[in-house]
């Protein structure tokens, strides 16, 4: 008895396949089609807004980098790498690419490792949690600008907190801000300052995702002292939190520019010149739009090769949990 | 090797107690299971054992020697997690070997690079890797040594584990449900690795679960927990057939004990809905209580009588070998559940009404408040005097 049943279908389901290349449009083509148009309609403002803010802006400024417009003019014309060959050879530029290498080396290391170490404090004990994150967290959301204004005020030669502290210490004082040789390192430490909280609530997310567990398992085989259960444990899962603190830090030293406008202005001299204020003054003070588009253009290699490497060694450190 | 012996250990959590006066002896070499519930606190007093949390009062003891208060390292132990807690960033190979370079290697020996150059530290390196791929081929893991964790799966992880405990020779293993995450099939194989891994180790093994068949299967011993109270230490056999008090009989058995609340008519007799059952023992006429059977207690039987229970079945379940019978008895709330041989009680179907006997040696007797009252002498002796003040 079952075995016409069985045929009977066969037959029907082979119809169906015979009947398939009449349509123009297989069921399963139709519908992928939508699901690309629904793909599309759905990413197209995200993309209008991409190309609008993004990306066309980067083409002009790599265009008008090769030209010689004056900001304001009406006319330019093109001098291909003419901008590039004068920015090498300008002494100040290169000044600025070693302060803003300068500034980076200090501001990185010092805000990722004063970043974990308040992290692991904070997670170590259990009182007043929120009270130390909120405070160490308070200079990253201050606008610069206005804190620098206190900067300022403790840093002044003669009425400075500083320098009566370091001076009823019986430590050597300071023109902070006015001596060549103390302005970068001073203010990497406001940047230190000033990005720590950043660094901080990253590293507190990253070790909140480490399993007790492990901590356990560590006690149990005997690596107990703080140390061991640092080397083995939380640093190595950090891994991933701590390459991405190095690169944003990095990047947003790479583009401080507030601190340097309001309480340098790039001197004593150039030094605390950095890119980001050479290129400020290039284009909006000296007018010199090409010239300063060639800077942008520097910074963003930099900015895009910083994140390439962070991409790249990103994909590489991800463990199971 | 090592005995353990845990004196009136309480521990609270703020203001939930957990543990509450636990005193249990681990003889050397012994498999010692703790079975219970979740949050019944089997796992925190492992993690006493094992010194990663500290007790409120109390004393533990390992080898003969007082160890509150001593860290875990230094308490000859190794302990198995049930999410196996893999140094994920490390291979296998660097997961077993991290106690033995914790234990033989100085601070300065463990540095990286550095560390290599310094005075037998090659050597100890080098009988660390021998010992660990050892241990790894004894598990069957020998060729998964370069594997990360992540890279592992669920049954090969556990035996990594394993093997991270087993690599030091500890005097005690310590496991935490450590099957918990297999697949069902997989258990039962690991089941057997870890029976098979006492058998061939001989150390003392303390093996908390929730899970009455690795209970039953793995030990010498079981100690029941319910509520953070220890309840019955016996072996499984004795924790089934011969069970402490109500709440120890219930645990232990799937299906689920029967439990039926009775009278005693008069001295031997007593009235289980309907029938009337003949038990062999001395309590006094009118005292109220429950009666326990267990599900293979009951047998067929063709025609009601003195001590046969009648009732229309509500449900049957087969499980191959045998069926489970769900009877509606006149006056219970709750369905009867006999386990039957299947071959003799195929053509049972809901509906039907159905005799069932009992096998009165096999009955157990509980008071309402759910202490066990023994037969013969044992009643006499140990439950009189609740039992007056019941009747009273």
């Amino acid at each position: 008895m079952s075995e016409p049943l069985v045929f009977t279908k066969a037959r029907t389901g082979s119809s169906v396949i015979r009947r398939a290349p009449l349509l123009a449009v297989s069921p399963a083509r139709r519908q992928a089609l939508a699901m690309t148009l629904a793909g599309l309609g759905l990413a197209g403002p995200a993309i209008v807004f991409l190309l609008g803010l993004f990306l066309l802006p980067a083409v002009a400024v790599i265009f008008v980098a090769l030209t010689d417009w004056q900001f304001g003019a009406v006319s330019f014309s093109f001098v291909g790498l003419d901008n590039y060959r004068e920015l090498f050879a300008d002494a100040t530029f290169r000044v600025s690419l070693v302060n803003t290498a300068v500034y980076v080396l200090i501001v990185v290391p010092g805000t990722t490792l004063t970043g974990l170490a308040i992290a692991l404090l904070i997670e170590s004990g259990n009182s007043c949690r929120s009270f130390y994150r909120a405070i160490h967290f308070l200079p990253f959301m201050a606008t610069i600008t206005t804190m620098a204004i206190v900067w300022e005020a403790l840093l002044h030669p003669t009425m400075g907190l500083v320098n009566q502290l370091f001076a009823a210490a019986g430590l050597p004082t300071a023109n902070w801000l006015r001596n060549e040789n103390t302005v970068l390192p001073v203010l990497g430490l406001i940047g230190i300052w000033q990005n720590l909280g950043y660094a901080m609530v990253l590293f507190l997310a990253g070790l909140k995702r480490i399993p007790q567990d492990l901590y356990d398992a560590a006690d149990v085989d005997g690596a107990d002292l703080w140390i061991d259960r640092l080397r083995t444990i939380t640093l190595p899962l950090l891994g991933p939190v701590s390459v991405f603190v190095v690169i944003v830090v990095s990047l947003k030293a790479l583009e401080s520019f507030d601190a340097v406008k309001v309480l340098t202005q790039g001197g004593p001299g150039h030094a605390s010149e950095v890119l980001l204020y050479t290129l400020y003054r290039e284009s909006f003070e000296y007018l010199r739009a090409g010239y300063g588009a060639a800077i942008a253009v520097v910074l963003l290699g930099l900015v895009v090769s910083l994140t390439l490497i962070n991409t790249l060694i990103m994909d590489r450190k991800v463990h199971y949990q | 090797m090592a005995s353990v012996s845990i004196q009136c250990i309480s521990k609270d959590y703020g203001q939930t107690p957990v543990l509450r006066s636990v005193s249990l002896s681990i003889a050397d070499g012994e498999f010692l299971t703790l079975l219970g519930p979740s949050g019944c606190g089997k796992s925190t007093l492992l993690r006493i054992l094992a010194g990663l949390e500290v007790q409120d009062v109390g004393s533990i003891s390992i080898g003969g020697r007082v160890v509150d208060g001593v860290r875990p390292k230094r308490r000859d132990i190794a302990m198995v997690f049930q999410s196996y807690a893999l140094y994920p960033h490390m291979s296998v190979a660097a997961n077993m070997a991290l106690p033995l370079r914790m234990y033989r290697l100085s601070a300065f020996q463990r540095l990286p690079f550095l560390g290599r150059l310094l005075r037998g530290a090659a050597q100890i390196t080098a009988d660390i890797d021998m010992e660990v791929s050892r241990t790894a081929n004894s598990l069957g893991i020998g060729h998964l040594l370069s594997r990360k964790p992540g890279q592992l799966s669920g049954g090969q992880r556990q035996r990594v584990a394993v093997g991270r405990a087993m690599v030091r020779h500890p005097a005690v293993f310590l496991l935490d449900e450590p099957l918990s995450n297999l697949d069902a099939k997989l258990r039962v194989q690991m089941r057997a690795e870890i029976k098979e891994l006492h058998r061939r180790l001989g150390g003392t093994f303390v093996y908390v679960t929730h899970d009455q068949a690795e209970a039953m299967t793995l030990s010498d011993r079981v100690a029941v927990m319910l509520d953070g109270e220890l309840l019955q230490v016996a072996p499984p056999q004795g924790i089934y057939s011969d069970p402490a008090n109500r709440r120890v009989a219930e645990f232990i058995g799937s299906p689920k004990i029967n439990m039926i609340d009775v009278v005693v008519r008069e001295r031997g007799l007593i009235d289980v809905a309907g029938a009337t059952l003949a038990i062999d023992s001395d309590i006094p006429t009118g005292t109220p209580l429950s009666l326990g059977i267990r599900p293979e207690a009951l047998c067929l039987a063709d025609h009601p009588g003195q001590g046969i229970l009648t009732g229309s079945v509500r449900m049957v379940e087969h499980m191959g070998s045998d069926l489970f019978v769900h009877l509606d008895l006149a006056g219970a709330d709750q369905p009867l559940i006999a386990r039957l041989l299947a071959e003799r009680a195929s053509r049972i179907a809901p509906g039907q009404r159905l005799h069932l006997g009992v096998r009165a040696d096999r009955v157990l007797l509980f008071t309402r408040d759910g202490q066990r009252l023994r037969r013969e002498a044992d009643l006499v002796c140990r439950c009189v005097t609740p039992l007056r003040e019941v009747a009273g």
